[in-house]
């Protein structure tokens, strides 16, 4: 069989961006015969792997990329550039500009003379994609290290090349000099242009990959920690470049999924003559309850999903409650799984003698992802292999996942990442690239696949509602006693991300996994010290777990944004209940903290002072005196860690006590996030993730009736607007670091920490502002405008 | 099928489809244009927008049939190979965080400064309130726009 190694032209090219450069699938075919030239051993096909890790053969013509090999990660061409090649993808945070810049200060290059590549299973090494905020902080690290490898073999052969010990030579721009005479000089380009290394690296997996080289100390960085502008932007503004949804290929064709019209409901025919007559129509696929429809043209399939007459019945019982009746059913359903209690010190003696205790419920509601565009793939099954062309963040998992699912060996797809709508975590774009991997096959001719509106806002996955509940003492002082915790998350059968038996086609054609993932309740991030805490969690599950809409599934920092709004909402209450300012109480709290937690407080309390100050915080207890004003205002703090990434955001609210209408016109976000590679590209990051947050805390939640989703589009399912925007955004990059200045200063992840804090800074600045304290997320103007009005406010 | 004529970044073209087709299809499939991409298809959005004589318009919503005027996408505001102002100030704020929407912000904007230089920060959010953005960069969409209207520093104008 006869399976072309090339991708099409067009998209080659999009994956070069604008660097005209070798590509990598040409490289790879041409290099092949200067290896010897190189290297004294011989040639054995090193860029692929021959064996997986279990020891079976690879014979396909997408191998693994084996990252214990140079050649892998960096190609130096003969013009003296060079292209990197990493397993990650780059969800719009800049990560792919701050890869570049990491890696061209070890190799010692020119930021413009370097070109990166991305996240597609069959030219990059699997790194595993995007998620986490683990791009800078655990997957920079490889880069690095194997950039640094590569300035050391350059050396390395420089000294061949002069006929002196590499320690005699200086490296500047990708050209070599000797320190004795920097006149006589040699390019890497000469050294090694468009030929392989042939180095070998060590590391029992791709996050430890290193050769005999050591990375570069902190301050001897130079292209690190400048704010070079993102490569990928001016093609997404011109139109130049080619989104994985502008992927076709001769001989594609349009699909489009035909979902239950209520959750859990049963395919009982299907009349294709209601379709049949579409102009285009190929054909109807059915398999269990999936149903798609494949028509020539795009607007043909769109019309033919809504026309198909399918014949659905319904569930006996209802999947799962309404909405409105959630938070009760999950106070009282039986938990499918429970945490063992953490106690510390006795939380019952403290709190039975306390001067004072404080109890007070949270609840947050399911909140989707609802990408901006719509879940999409294009699969191209020719020659007996698969290509999928997607944005999912995750390709090398997709990539496994659908070779799993359609029962093809793994060296025979490949998944090809391209730009797209945002992911921020377990979306969509999983199960659109196994539907249209399923279809494509079924049919024999590439298919191009994507969801409608209604189709991503309801059935993507969604983040878990949270019920807490929280309990706290104070003695007579106002000091912080005891504090007790209890979470409650609607969690139960969490899908992983590209699993070939929960994405959603699985679930429909029947599949089933051996059980529903446990999920998870999380806790409290804080370094506060309080002498006594019990701490419990648990999850329960809706009635239907498989075939539903109500999927949970990871979303920008899964579990933080609900459990910081009740934890530091709590911390408010108390504050408040102690007669004490809100920065000041935290900043006690953790000045008392333990010295094992020295490091973690040191940049806690950094943050906290920071964003005070920014702010101009004004230190007085809140709620402020009230006024007669139409528009009330007020402020609020919350603090967090996400990872070892530590953040203060402070919210200054305007709330119209006419309409309930919630404005946040100030925000100040104080942000450690350790070394900083791009600070004005993090300083985006932080604004964006700050407003999705604040998007979560004013708009967003899943409403649904109890047989289906009722929030389906922009206006069911409102997000934040133009109009929401804050006036102003104060981005403050602390270094709450002992020793900010050290050589060896770690980055940290910051794809999420900003996002966090939000809706408990929005919440304390409302109470602040009204004196109202909302417990039940998100503040839509009118749950703000009742809860104003029960308070007489 | 019939036979539409389109006048889309000053060429004429002539398609053959369904009149009632959205002419974002047709922009995306037959004339292999990039900018204006799939949003919603409800008109909720404005990631498919397009600027008709002027006016941005929705392309998700509009039967091929009615694209009467001149049409331009994305790809055609650079003029003699040098990008628009506003897609230049796009790359000087360093506006986008995935891009998905900022077909939409860019012709949103472009039109609102065609028919408003000098717009007061009120106006620009008013007429920006329909394009949604999931990535939330619309702090830096506003700068943007202010960049282009007031120059590099835009001061705050008070309406």
């Amino acid at each position: 069989m006869n399976i072309p190694l090339d991708l099409p032209e067009a998209i080659e090219n999009a994956l070069q961006g604008n660097c005209a450069s070798t590509t990598r699938r040409r490289f790879l075919k041409a290099s092949g015969a200067l290896v010897v030239s190189l290297s004294v051993a011989p040639s054995s096909g090193l860029l692929a792997a021959t064996t997986a890790p279990d020891g079976t053969k690879l014979a396909g013509p997408y191998a693994d990329p084996d990252f214990r090999q140079l050649d892998t990660w960096i190609v130096i061409h003969p013009d003296n550039s060079a292209t990197f090649y990493v397993g990650k993808t780059d969800s719009g945070q800049g990560t792919g500009t701050a890869f570049r810049q990491m890696m061209c200060d070890e190799l010692d290059i020119a930021y413009d003379k370097t070109n990166l590549i991305m996240g597609s299973t069959d030219i990059t090494p699997d790194q595993g994609g995007s998620g986490g905020s683990d791009a800078i902080e655990v997957d920079g690290w490889p880069m690095r290290r194997v950039a640094a490898e590569a300035r050391r073999a350059l050396l390395d052969l420089g000294g061949k090349h002069f006929n002196v010990p590499a320690a005699e030579l200086t490296v500047r721009d990708a050209t070599i000099a000797l320190k004795s005479d920097p006149a006589k000089t040699v390019s890497y380009a000469e050294l090694v242009g468009g030929r392989r290394f042939n180095i070998g690296l060590t590391g029992n997996n791709i996050d430890l990959t290193h050769g005999m080289a050591e990375v570069k100390p902190v301050n001897e960085l130079r292209v690190v920690g400048h704010s070079l502008q993102r490569y990928d932007i001016p093609a997404k503004v011109d139109g130049s470049l080619t989104w994985a949804v502008d992927m076709k290929l001769p001989g594609m064709v349009h699909a489009r999924n035909v979902k239950p019209p209520v959750a859990g409901a049963v395919v009982r025919g299907i009349d294709e003559s209601s379709v049949t007559n579409i102009p285009g129509f190929v054909r109807v696929i059915r398999h269990g309850n999936y149903v798609a429809v494949v028509c020539e043209r795009e607007e043909q399939a769109i019309r033919a999903a809504r026309q198909l007459k399918v014949d659905w019945q319904p569930p006996a019982t209802a999947p799962f409650p309404a909405s409105e009746q959630l938070f009760d059913y999950m106070r009282h359903a039986s938990p499918t799984s429970k945490s063992e209690p953490e106690i510390e010190g006795n939380p019952d003696a403290a709190l039975g003698s306390a001067h004072q205790v404080i109890e007070a419920e949270y609840e947050v509601p399911f909140q989707g992802h609802t990408a901006i565009g719509p879940a999409h793939a294009l699969a191209d099954p020719s020659n007996g292999q698969m290509t999928i062309y997607t944005n999912d963040m995750k390709s090398y998992g997709q990539r496994n996942g659908i070779a799993q699912f359609l029962d093809m060996p793994r060296d025979r797809v490949r998944v090809v990442y391209m730009s797209g709508p945002q992911t921020y975590g377990r979306t969509a774009a999983d199960d659109a690239g196994f539907e249209a991997a399923y279809l494509a096959r079924e049919l024999g001719r590439p298919v191009r696949l994507q969801w409608m509106r209604n189709e991503e806002t309801a059935w993507d996955t969604k983040g878990p509602a949270y019920v807490f509940k929280l309990r706290g003492g104070l003695d007579a002082k106002g000091k912080l006693m005891a504090l007790e915790y209890d979470a409650c998350a609607a969690d139960y059968n969490h899908v992983g991300y590209n699993e070939p038996d929960t994405v959603l086609i699985a679930q429909l054609m029947g599949r089933r996994p051996k059980g529903p993932a446990k999920g998870a309740a999380a806790t409290p991030s804080d370094k506060y010290a309080i002498a006594n805490r019990r701490t419990t969690t648990r999850v329960v599950g809706l009635p239907m777990i498989w075939e539903t809409p109500l999927r949970t599934g990871n979303l920008r920092d899964p579990n933080g944004p609900q459990v910081t709004f009740a934890s530091e909402s709590f911390i408010d209450e108390l504050a408040t209940a102690a007669r004490a300012d809100p920065v000041q109480f935290r900043i006690d709290l953790l000045t008392d903290s333990p010295e094992d937690n020295a490091f973690r407080r040191v940049r806690s309390l950094a943050v906290v002072r920071a964003a005070a100050k920014a702010y101009g915080w004004e230190t007085r207890p809140s709620p402020r005196k009230p006024t007669a004003d139409q528009i009330l205002t007020g402020r609020g703090i919350a603090y967090t860690y996400r990872g070892r990434t530590v953040v203060a955001a402070v919210a200054g609210v305007e709330v119209d006590r006419q309409t309930g209408r919630v404005w946040v016109r100030r925000l100040v976000c104080a942000h450690d996030c350790g070394l900083v590679i791009n600070p004005e590209g993090l300083r985006r990051t932080i604004e964006c993730g700050m407003l999705h947050g604040l998007s979560r805390a004013l708009w967003e939640e899943v409403r649904f009736d109890n047989q289906n989703i009722t929030s389906v589009d922009w206006l069911s399912h409102p997000s934040l607007r133009h109009s929401d925007t804050p006036e102003t955004i104060e981005v403050v990059l602390v270094n709450g670091d002992p020793r900010p200045d050290r050589p060896d200063l770690a980055p940290y992840g910051a794809g999420e920490a900003s996002h966090k804090p939000m809706i408990a800074a929005v919440a304390n600045a409302i109470h602040d502002a009204t004196g109202v304290r909302l417990r039940r997320a998100p503040f839509r103007k009118e749950r703000v405008l009742a809860a104003l009005r029960a308070a007489n406010v | 099928m019939a036979t539409t004529k389109l006048l889309v970044n000053g060429a004429m073209h002539e398609v053959d489809a369904d009149p009632a087709t959205p002419l974002l299809y047709i922009l995306r499939n037959d004339l292999g244009l990039r900018g204006p991409r799939f949003g919603c298809g409800l008109g909720q959005c404005g990631t498919c927008s397009v600027i008709i004589d002027g006016i941005a318009t929705r392309s998700c919503t509009l039967p091929v049939s009615r694209a009467h005027g001149h049409i331009t996408t994305l790809e055609g505001l650079s003029k003699n190979g040098k990008l628009d102002p506003v897609q230049q100030a796009w790359i000087d704020e360093q506006v986008p965080q995935c891009g998905y929407c900022h077909n939409g912000q860019i012709m949103t904007a472009r039109a609102l400064l065609d028919r408003n230089p000098d717009p007061t920060d009120a106006e620009i959010r008013t007429a920006m309130e329909g394009a949604l953005c999931r990535c939330m960069t619309y702090y830096r969409v506003q700068a943007a726009i202010k960049r282009v209207a007031r120059g590099a520093n835009p001061r705050e104008k008070v309406e």
